[in-house]
């Protein structure tokens, strides 16, 4: 069985429909990012998080009501807090979030306890008979003003540092323009999915950093590849022009493009199927990595080489320095 | 015996490093040495608390600090051990944070408390009657004078006088902005408890503490835990300190007799504690010079209980009584024994992972795994049969490397880490379809198998190599600068990446030369 045998796509002719395309959905997250902004997870902002279990265990007692719970909050105190049912509305699961928004705000190391505290006295009827270390509390995530900025820092700080270390390495193994563009193509993968996270108002928590980082890592290596494929291709057909050898070398590597993705995508699917609430918006955040990651590899990267080289180097036909043998 | 070949060595280590460590997973009763070897969960996998202290050195001198973070440790790792945790784990993190795990651990807010504690157990005579009222005048002056410091009781005495403009209010002890929030109660003042907050952040404030007169001071009495939000006891205290937890020898929670006549301790538990030899002197002589007055013990601040000196005691036993359960009862004596901290520490961080959210996560996400496992093999199967079915026996090899690894490095398998293997079982096949696709390419040429092979992957494993060196410093990075979760996620990925690049280029290169393409054989399944 063949996928795509000997492809023939003319990608390098249509390159400008699909930089319109990007475009497009770059000033798309560009608009989302300014109207809605990204909405920080407390890892990031400081706050806490709770979930926490309110089935009562008398059937008599009726099913807590999202607005009391959110009443009772705002009457105690807590205005601000943002609260949804987690899971099915009858499992009476929440979660109650509360982002310290300003410093002056800022959520102290106890409010955990005050909220703790607070649901103790006003819903005594939800949680009798049961022990709140144990069959209430499912998660409760606190996070102290100072730490939430530490880690705002040294994720950016990790995100920059790898780009430019590929930058270097893809320099040393191909050539400037590639390290360049390639790191193009990755701003334009991480640019549109951070664009779609703010667009949809989901939430960016350390996972999503990570989520991140591995398409990052996904998309350069796919990248890579046709790169790869190219600078043979390069070296074979000396006489032909640039962006014939470009084309053909993203056709030779597209089975393996399409494949490596489908794969990929498959185990990102189960994830976000199977993987649990917890890593629901991980694989969400990967699997739209591996689409625009795939994407970019093809329609962009390498066009971009093609557009670049022919500003650059006006006078010649070929890349010369890059059919030198090694 | 064939002749040696190192590819055939290293595929052997593989093997037998991969069941080494994997081996305590599947077989009970192994040695004790080899059992150890186990693959940790995180917490985020079995459920527990984990607390990010600080430990505040601004009031120590720079060589005192530097040893003050882990003299905190070695306190709170005996605090934690006498609370009685299973594998607990207490580091250093930097200058001066310390990171907590307390694995499978349900009741929250006790350990927090018994590790935050400072436990500076203090001794102070109290101060009552007209010198006492003196104290809070002085302190209602202080404040009023110096309103602009201290908003919420600007706002307060704001509405204060309007409400007062209409009738008075005859319960409040007096009408300073202070002493307003007070009534005298029988021997001190007591607190109302909407009041209480308020109060305690005041006494919290260093701006405050400076509006109370010289050699006082104020303290409010432990909360009651069965009635959590009856009135509090105000103490006006000196505050010289009589006798402090440096005293202290050993603290012990007894039950006092149903029969006793001391209403204080029958039926219920108290703290008796007994005193260094120079501490009772001190004792002795704090008791005979001060016969008829109280005796405050303030441990961090809060007044615990506040007896009267009846006669002198000689012999330095003493007893701690007061409003607390057998829990908090036990958990102070654990405090006063081991010691207060020597520097205060605030956590910055919580996390608290129910028991079950844990399970629930190992489920879905090994569930997920296994889907995920499935599908790719199929596919694989499919589309380059016997190739493919090469593949997926190396990809399951692969898997248990990953874990071997992690095991071996003890590391902790958390939710991401999770995710990061299935996500590497994706991606660890891309190496395999690189060789695949480009023998296929050698194989359309018209080469025969055993040199589309050696052309496949000669060219191959340089993109091979490329690709993944450029995930690996992406991983290197996140390693780095990541912290807790993400770093396990970064090691998962990094292994992924060692174990699938072995995999395709040793691995089943192997078992295609040695089995696949054997003699003259004119057609490869691929």
């Amino acid at each position: 069985m063949r996928v795509l045998k000997n492809a023939n796509i003319p990608f390098v002719k249509i390159r400008y429909y699909a930089y319109a395309v990007s475009i497009i959905l770059i000033l798309a997250g560009l608009g989302g990012l300014i109207v809605n902004g990204l909405n920080w997870s407390i890892d990031f902002t400081s706050g806490v998080a709770a979930k926490v279990n309110l089935k009562a265990k008398d059937t008599s007692v009726a099913p807590l009501k999202i607005d009391k719970l959110r009443s009772i909050l705002k009457s105690n105190g807590y205005p601000e807090a943002e609260i949804q049912f987690v899971g099915p509305e009858e499992d009476a699961t929440f979660m109650i979030k509360i982002k310290s928004k300003t410093s002056a705000s800022a959520v102290s190391s106890d409010t955990k306890t005050q909220i703790l505290e607070i649901i103790q006295t006003n819903l005594s009827d939800y949680i009798k008979g049961k022990d709140l270390g144990k069959d209430v509390i499912e998660e409760i995530y606190e996070v102290g003003p100072k730490v939430g900025g530490e880690l705002r820092t040294a994720a950016g700080f990790a995100i920059l540092i790898s780009l430019l270390l590929m930058i270097v390495y893809i320099w040393f193994r191909f050539e400037f323009t590639f390290g360049v563009m390639a790191i193009v193509a990755l701003f334009h993968d991480v640019f549109i999915i951070v664009g779609i996270f703010a667009l949809t108002g989901k939430e960016v928590t350390v996972q999503i950093i990570a989520a991140l980082l591995t398409i990052v890592g996904y998309s350069i290596n796919d990248t890579i590849v046709i790169f790869d494929r190219i600078r043979e291709d390069l070296k074979i057909y000396r006489k032909e022009p640039v962006a014939e050898v470009f084309n053909r070398s993203i056709n030779q590597t597209l089975t393996r493009t399409i494949i490596t993705a489908g794969t990929t995508l498959l185990t990102a699917l189960a994830l976000y199927f199977f993987g649990g609430s917890v890593l629901h918006d991980f694989a969400f955040a990967m699997c739209l990595g591996i689409i625009f990651g795939t994407y970019s590899s093809i329609f962009v990267a390498s066009n971009l080489v093609i557009d670049i080289n022919a500003i650059t180097h006006k006078e010649k036909q070929t890349m010369q320095h890059l059919t030198k043998r090694k | 015996m064939k002749k040696f070949s190192w590819r055939g060595l290293s595929i052997v280590i593989f093997i037998c490093v991969t069941a080494f460590y994997l081996a305590p997973l599947a077989i009970p009763n192994l040695p004790e040495w080899w059992a150890k070897n186990r693959l940790k969960l995180g917490l985020d996998l079995r459920g527990g608390m984990q607390i990010l202290l600080e430990v505040d050195t601004s009031e120590l001198s720079a060589a005192d600090a530097r040893g003050a973070v882990d003299q905190n440790i070695k306190i709170i790792r005996e605090r934690i051990d006498q609370f009685g945790v299973a594998e607990p784990s207490i580091q250093k993190l930097g200058e001066n944070r310390i990171m907590v795990q307390l694995p499978g651990v349900s009741n929250y807010e006790a350990a927090e408390n018994l590790i935050k504690q400072t436990a500076m157990l203090e001794f102070k005579l109290v101060v009552s009657g007209e010198e006492a009222k003196k104290v809070l005048d002085t302190v209602d002056l202080n404040i009023s004078n110096n309103l602009s410091f201290f908003p919420k009781l600007a706002e307060l005495d704001k509405k204060d006088k309007s409400i007062l403009a209409d009738k008075a209010d005859s319960v409040k002890a007096g009408s300073g902005v202070f002493s307003s929030l007070v009534r005298p109660g029988e021997v001190d003042f007591e607190v109302q408890y909407s009041d209480v907050r308020l109060i305690q952040d005041l006494l919290a404030d260093s701006l405050f503490q400076q509006a109370v007169p010289m050699g006082y001071q104020l303290a409010l009495d432990k909360a009651d835990t069965e009635s959590a939000r009856a009135d509090r006891i105000l103490h006006v205290l000196s505050s010289a300190v009589e006798l402090s937890g440096a005293d202290l020898a050993k603290a012990k929670v007894e039950y006092g007799s149903s029969t006793s006549t001391d209403p204080r301790i029958a039926n219920k538990p108290y703290i008796s504690i007994e005193m260094k030899r120079e501490g009772s002197r001190k004792f002795e002589r704090v008791t005979a010079d001060n016969t008829g007055k109280r005796l405050a013990i303030v441990l961090d601040g809060v007044v615990y209980s506040a007896p009267n000196i009846q006669e002198r005691i000689s012999g330095g036993r003493a007893q701690i009584t007061g409003k607390f359960t057998s829990s908090e009862a036990n958990e102070l004596a654990i405090v006063l024994n081991t010691g207060n901290l020597i520097a205060p520490i605030k956590p910055i961080s919580t996390s608290i992972i129910g028991a079950t959210l844990g399970s629930d996560s190992i489920r879905s996400g090994s569930m997920a795994g296994i889907i995920g496992l499935i599908a790719v093999v199929f596919f694989m199967l499919v589309y380059y049969k016997l190739c493919g079915f090469i593949a997926d026996f190396v990809l399951v090899f692969n898997v248990g490397f990953i874990l071997a690894m992690l095991t071996a490095f003890g590391a902790t398998l958390t939710l991401p880490g999770i995710a990061g293997m299935i996500l590497t079982i994706g991606m660890a096949v891309d190496a395999n379809v690189l060789i695949y696709e480009r023998i296929r390419e050698e194989l359309d040429q018209g080469k025969t198998p055993r040199s589309a092979v050696d052309a496949g992957y000669k060219r191959a494993v340089i993109t091979v190599w490329d690709a993944n060196l450029t995930t690996l410093i992406a991983a290197a990075v996140l390693y780095y600068f990541g912290t807790g979760p993400i770093r396990g996620f970064a090691v998962t990925l990094a292994i992924g990446i060692i174990g699938s690049m072995f995999c395709a280029i040793v691995f089943v290169r192997s078992i295609l030369d040695t089995f696949v393409i054997t003699g003259t054989s004119k057609k490869l399944s691929i």
